[in-house]
């Protein structure tokens, strides 16, 4: 549910115009339902603290409510969705009794109680899409059992989500610190850049998953090479943008502080990383998207306990309906991720 | 020997060719008194920014040197501080803090609250009491640049160089603020070097006027005395029989003449000596025609 409300929200929309009329018919119109402050938030500090606004025209202005929108699309997908996957009932009317026997045989059909034939619930799971029911259930087992370890690769789903949001951290963590040191230098110095440059854009546009069987072999453990496969992930946008933002820096701040003779030290913590800020945590964006983008088929491919590896173990199960919640369960990992990761750079940028 | 010396300091820029190198302004030579208010006015291009820059030691001189006080100033120092066209107040601090980050490197062996008070004091100097904690992003143009000559007078430098101070704050503003500054100085004294292009500004607050040709290779052609008594205002200065005198002789050199070099139009090249012409208004002159 997380993931669609997602796609609606103005962060994944993307334009200037698109959150400026949300926050102006907010203004103009008094809904009887308003929507929820986090609703209308969402994603506003995506471009740091949020608040310029203009560019409206992109748009037309739009009354109404978007949490009424957002739950109206909401419904007719469910209910499309719904409709579209029921099975109608097992009806005998049209087949032999030897027909019948042999669907009994192969396990399609079962024989309740009462003598008839219903559809064998065990071959349903597979056959076809299961309904939003069918997940829905999936999930309140599932979260039922989140904090239960039944065996070494079953793990509930709260140790799932832990094992990839640490995983995750870990390795953009690591690749930030060390992207944003590397690009710091490189931003200042030129001649450094321009000889390192090229190497920087060779590297960037290679899959992190193409490093992985390279890393499995070198660091011969699938723990680390996930994380170092997110680090991958991580390490090039924030890399080159750091380098750029540090050079373009607008030069009167450096002037500044060579006028009132800052160390070194100082003028690299309160004046260098401060005014490149907004453009770092741009490129920190970019990785985090990527790093999440990648831990999810890292754990697949090296069977590495947690949320994309509850995606695919639920494949190798044959439970459609455990797939489409391992997806859901990645949505909503994503977006807590992204809603941290917003309040952390709406701290560190400003506003010209 | 003058307190500021700009020792025939020559400017050249690569060319954007890429092939040699183009001359800003060749042999600009002045002599700066302590206490002395001395404006530099141009066509945009004539190296007028660039010759402040080299002042401030943010850029190096091709060739000429920077005296200040018997001994050469290379590089920048909190002993020469600069009031930014476009204000140069760093985004992500406050007001209090923007100034504050001067004065502390001005006066490393101050206190916390010895650097508070002389930072409040400035602040309320340039009248913006209450403003202290908000961010440059919620100030005006004018109360950004009221920041940056708090800043500037904050570390007390011995000269002070302003590179168009008022050329984006909007016209009403930058009457009040000029005479903001007159009040400044006259408690604080220091030398300072101004650049602009406003002829009315630079009327008001100078000494003496510098007018140099337009670019490439440029010149300080004339100097030209104000000698319109202080204490000076906007209301009193315009009334003054020299000050259309000297305003309309500025506009004229720089409307006519300043590609020929002298406002008669008759010198057709700088002068071997690098001297500019010296031009006085006298009032006795103008009493006896």
């Amino acid at each position: 549910m997380e993931s669609i409300n997602q796609v609606l929200s103005p962060e994944t929309t993307g334009t200037e115009g698109a959150e400026a009329s949300l926050v102006r018919s907010d203004l103009q119109v008094r809904s009887p339902f308003p929507a929820p402050a986090w609703w209308e938030n969402w994603g506003k500090q995506a471009r740091g603290g949020g608040g310029k606004q203009g560019g409206g025209t992109m748009m037309s202005q739009t009354k109404g409510n978007p949490w009424f929108i957002s739950g109206f699309l909401l419904a007719i997908f469910l209910l499309a969705w719904h409709f579209s996957t029921l099975q109608p009932a097992f009806d005998p009317k049209e087949l032999t009794e030897n027909q019948l026997q042999v669907m009994e045989f192969n396990g399609d059909i079962v024989r309740t109680p009462d003598g008839s034939y219903t559809w064998n619930p065990e071959k349903e799971k597979v056959k076809g899409i299961p309904g939003p029911l069918a997940v829905l259930e999936k999930a309140r087992t599932e979260l039922a059992e989140a904090f239960v370890i039944k065996g070494t690769n079953d793990h509930g789903i709260a140790y799932l989500v832990f094992y990839t949001v640490s995983r995750f951290a870990g390795g953009f963590l690591a690749a930030s610190i060390i992207a944003v040191m590397l690009g710091v230098l490189l931003g200042l110095n030129r001649v450094l850049f321009r000889a390192i440059n090229p190497y920087i854009q060779i590297l960037k546009p290679i899959s992190p998953l193409a490093w992985m069987p390279l890393l499995l072999y070198t660091v011969k453990d699938p723990k680390w090479t996930a994380i170092l496969v997110v680090f991958m992930a991580a390490l090039w946008p924030t890399l080159a943008t750091t380098a750029f933002g540090v050079s373009s820096l607008r030069k009167e701040y450096l002037h500044v502080a060579a006028i009132v003779q800052l160390s070194w030290f100082k003028r690299l913590f309160k004046v260098i990383l401060p005014a490149a800020a907004p453009t770092i945590v741009n490129g920190l964006r970019i990785s985090f998207g990527s790093a999440l983008v990648a831990v999810v088929p890292a754990e697949m491919l090296l069977g590495e306990l947690g949320v994309g590896y509850l995606s695919w173990i639920e494949w190798n199960n044959l439970d459609i309906a455990g797939v489409i919640f391992a997806i859901l369960v990645v949505g909503v990992v994503g977006v807590i991720l992204d809603s941290g990761f917003n309040k952390l750079a709406g701290l560190v940028t400003y506003q010209e | 020997m003058s307190f500021l010396q700009i020792d025939h300091v020559t400017k050249y820029f690569p060319s954007p060719s890429g092939d040699g190198q183009v001359c800003i302004f060749r042999d600009a030579t002045i002599e700066i008194e302590k206490g002395e208010f001395v404006t530099v006015i141009g066509h945009s291009g004539c190296g007028k920014s660039t010759l402040l820059n080299i002042i401030a030691g943010l850029e190096t001189p091709s060739e000429g040197g920077v005296i200040l006080n018997g001994r050469e100033a290379s590089g920048p120092g909190l002993d020469r501080m600069v009031v930014f066209q476009n204000f140069a107040l760093m985004p992500w601090m406050t007001v209090f803090e923007n100034i504050a980050l001067a004065v502390r490197s001005a006066y490393p062996e101050w206190s916390r609250d010895q650097i508070t008070a002389h930072v409040r004091k400035y602040i309320a100097l340039v009248g913006l009491k209450g403003a202290e904690d908000k961010r440059p992003v919620a100030l005006s143009g004018g109360m950004k640049q009221r920041v940056g000559l708090a800043r500037a007078f904050s570390i007390e430098p011995k000269v002070l160089l302003l590179d168009e101070p008022f050329a984006q704050i909007d016209a009403l503003t930058r009457g009040v603020i000029q005479e903001e500054l007159i009040q400044m100085w006259n408690t604080s004294r220091n030398t300072v070097f101004m650049v602009t292009h406003d002829v009315d500004e630079a009327i008001l607050l100078s000494d003496r006027i510098l007018l140099m040709t337009n670019g490439p290779e440029a010149w300080i052609a004339e100097m030209v005395h104000v000698t319109i008594p202080r204490p000076r205002s906007r209301e009193t200065v315009i009334e003054h029989p020299l000050y259309y005198k000297i305003r309309n002789h500025i506009i004229h050199f720089l409307v006519r003449h300043a590609k020929h070099g002298t406002s008669d139009g008759t010198s057709q090249g700088q002068p071997t000596d690098g001297a500019p012409v010296i031009v006085t208004f006298e009032q006795d002159a103008l009493a006896r025609h």
